[in-house]
């Protein structure tokens, strides 16, 4: 593998965005064309990471050859590199559907699309927390505009919440950043590793602050509860090529918790209180999300809610911390992402042709392809309520077994309900829109070819997890291992010996 | 130096804080300004604070930590862009929606920082 090939995730989407950006002018024809091209030359650079990094090997790139704990580096693991396969597999089918038409209604679409992307395979590949918080901060600002794509008083509305709450979610982000670095005097997280694990007393304090302070951001990111307000106002509200983009934004949140909680914080005495916080949290989120799925009168909020859901069993089954437990929660990551995706890439499809209407749960006019459109609905429904014979059911058994004692207890019978409360929901909606209708003309056009390609891009996720069920779960096994041997990469990176770093300046502190 | 310093921050995050909670976009901008100062001062603090010392090695004898100056600059840069996207985004949300508040509406209850 060549050795700049990890760099190109980033990139390849930068300078396709700054071309987008500076080709205003240009017909959509041209800009979709690119934007496409891009993305799918995305999958191909991920896939090929992707290839390299299962053989365990770990990559890191230092930025000006600048060694690290000095420099910024970039570090290519099985976890990251599953993430990024993520990302351009959903990327891909988003752009697809966005280019049937979405992309028109408001200006620069694709470059914004292309900047998202940064962002997101930055967060995924950066070893550097500070380097995470940039990386964070060009992820939201592209997509606060995504969001606003199109423009309109619900979307106006929603965007405002969102901007505030991540302006304010940065700045705790800056803050816990100071602590952490006022303590351990590095922003590289293998560096940041090595000293926490040695640290006592007030260090260990404002280590510990840190810490939870870290996760209370990224947990606004995921979504945990008490911070998911703004998710479903948000998701409901955005474009659906932007919102089932968006599905990978909660699990930016997950990856950076997954990441500090198995690396950095792992001996810490933070960890306890970041387990603690993570499993009850989680467990929350997916009763007041179930109760939103139930409770959700338009199709769009409920998927937002369901996004939720999978959030919180997710961050439940972060908290678990085995081996186990990771593995089967990497094995659902991407089946509950990309279906979520899917999902609401068909609402809007559906809203598509019952005019008015939309996506709301009430008797409305017929649709015009109806079977084709109850298929794809059927499957993704199927796929969302973890049943048999679709991924999610694996995944979900796989958490379950990854639980023991008394954990079993509370995460089998709140999964288990969650699952039934998503059933009856999509059943009633799916009943709603395809039975509940008037007799009569239908008036709105065929879905168009891009559309239903993105679509079924994205579904095809659900049976192809179960078949290849075998290799995925292998390499998120031989995953959740790597990410249980933190010693490794801090290894790689800086070396046997601690004591060949220079010590940064501690002396600092009296005043005259 | 240092209680001075602190207590500045301290000042500072509170009252931005507390202008977040506010139910009017302009109290809840000038609120997120306040608490990006807040936080950048903060940064510049985080490597220690000292009177004596340049950031460059060799200019003098005991140099200060370099790395938070670049972390404050990139921060600040990055603050200025949110601000300013914040502001477009409120005037837009009172032109659509009618109202400077928050939430969109004139809530009977919610009418607070006038």
């Amino acid at each position: 593998m060549n050795q700049h090939l990890i760099i190109l995730p980033i990139l390849l989407p930068m300078v396709g965005a700054l071309a987008l950006l500076l080709m205003g002018k240009a017909s959509f024809a041209t800009h979709r064309r690119i934007s496409v091209s891009l993305t799918a030359a995305l999958v191909a650079v991920s896939l090929l990471l992707l290839s390299h990094a299962a053989s365990g090997e770990l990559t890191f790139y230092s930025l000006g050859n600048w060694q690290a704990p000095f420099g910024i580096v970039l570090m290519l693991d099985r976890l990251s590199a599953l993430m990024l396969m993520l990302t351009a597999v959903l990327a891909l089918g988003c752009i697809l559907f966005a280019s049937a038409g979405d992309d028109t209604k408001g200006s620069n679409f694709h470059g914004l699309f292309q900047l998202q992307l940064v962002g997101l395979n930055g967060a995924f590949l950066t070893g550097d927390l500070f380097n995470l918080f940039v990386f964070f901060e060009i992820l939201l600002l592209a997509s606060y505009a995504l969001l606003m794509h199109g423009g309109g008083k619900a979307r106006v509305g929603a965007g405002l919440h969102y901007v505030i709450l991540n302006v304010a979610g940065s700045a705790l982000f800056l803050i816990a950043l100071g602590v952490l670095y006022g303590a351990t005097g590095t922003l590289n997280m293998a560096d940041m590793a090595r000293r926490v694990a040695t640290m006592s007393g007030d260090q260990a304090a404002l280590v510990t602050a840190g810490a939870l302070m870290l996760v209370v951001v990224f947990s606004l990111k995921a979504a945990l509860l008490p911070l998911y307000f703004w998710l479903p106002r948000t998701y409901s509200a955005a474009p659906a090529p932007v919102a089932a983009l968006f599905a990978i934004m909660t699990k930016v949140g997950l990856y950076a918790i997954l990441r500090v909680q198995t690396m950095i914080f792992v001996d810490s005495p933070a960890a306890g209180g970041i387990t603690a916080w993570l499993w009850w949290s989680g467990l929350a989120t997916i009763v007041l999300a179930a109760v939103g799925v139930l409770a959700a009168r338009d199709m769009r909020p409920l998927i937002a809610y369901l996004v939720l859901v999978s959030v919180g069993t997710l961050l439940a089954g972060a908290a678990l911390g085995t081996t186990a437990a990771t593995t089967a929660l990497l094995y659902y990551l991407p089946h509950t992402t990309l279906i979520c995706g899917a999902l609401f890439l068909i609402a809007e499809m559906i809203g598509q042709q019952r005019g008015k209407a939309g996506t709301r749960l009430v008797r409305a006019r017929r649709l015009h392809q109806r079977h084709l459109l109850g298929g794809l609905f059927l499957v993704a429904a199927v796929a969302v309520a973890g049943l048999p014979p679709l991924a999610g059911a694996l995944g979900k058994l796989l958490l379950m077994q990854a639980a023991e004692g008394s954990e079993r207890l509370w995460l089998w019978p709140l999964l288990l309900l969650a699952g039934l409360c998503a059933l009856i929901a999509m059943s009633r909606a799916g009943s709603v829109f395809f039975w509940a209708s008037y007799k009569g003309e239908v008036t709105a056009g065929k879905i168009s070819r891009p559309q239903l390609i993105g679509v079924l891009w994205l579904l095809a996720s659900a049976p192809l997890l179960v078949i290849f069920g075998g290799p995925v779960s292998a390499y998120t096994q031989a995953t959740a291992e790597q990410l249980a041997n933190p010693q490794e990469p801090i290894r790689q990176l800086l070396g046997d010996d601690p004591t060949q770093q220079i010590v940064l300046i501690q002396d600092t502190g009296e005043s005259p | 130096m240092e209680a001075l310093f602190s207590l500045v921050v301290g000042v500072l995050s509170a009252s931005g804080l507390y202008l977040l909670l506010r139910g009017r976009t302009f109290p809840v901008i000038v609120g997120l300004a306040l608490l990006g100062y807040a936080v950048n001062l903060f940064l510049f603090s985080m490597g220690g604070l000292n009177t004596h010392a340049a950031a460059v090695i060799g200019e003098s004898i005991s140099p200060t930590d370099p790395l938070p100056q670049a972390l404050v600059l990139t921060a600040i840069v990055i603050g200025f862009a949110m601000t300013a996207f914040v502001v477009i985004l409120a005037i837009r949300a009172r032109s659509e929606l009618g109202s400077d508040h928050v939430d969109g509406q004139q809530g009977e209850e919610g009418d607070v920082g006038r």
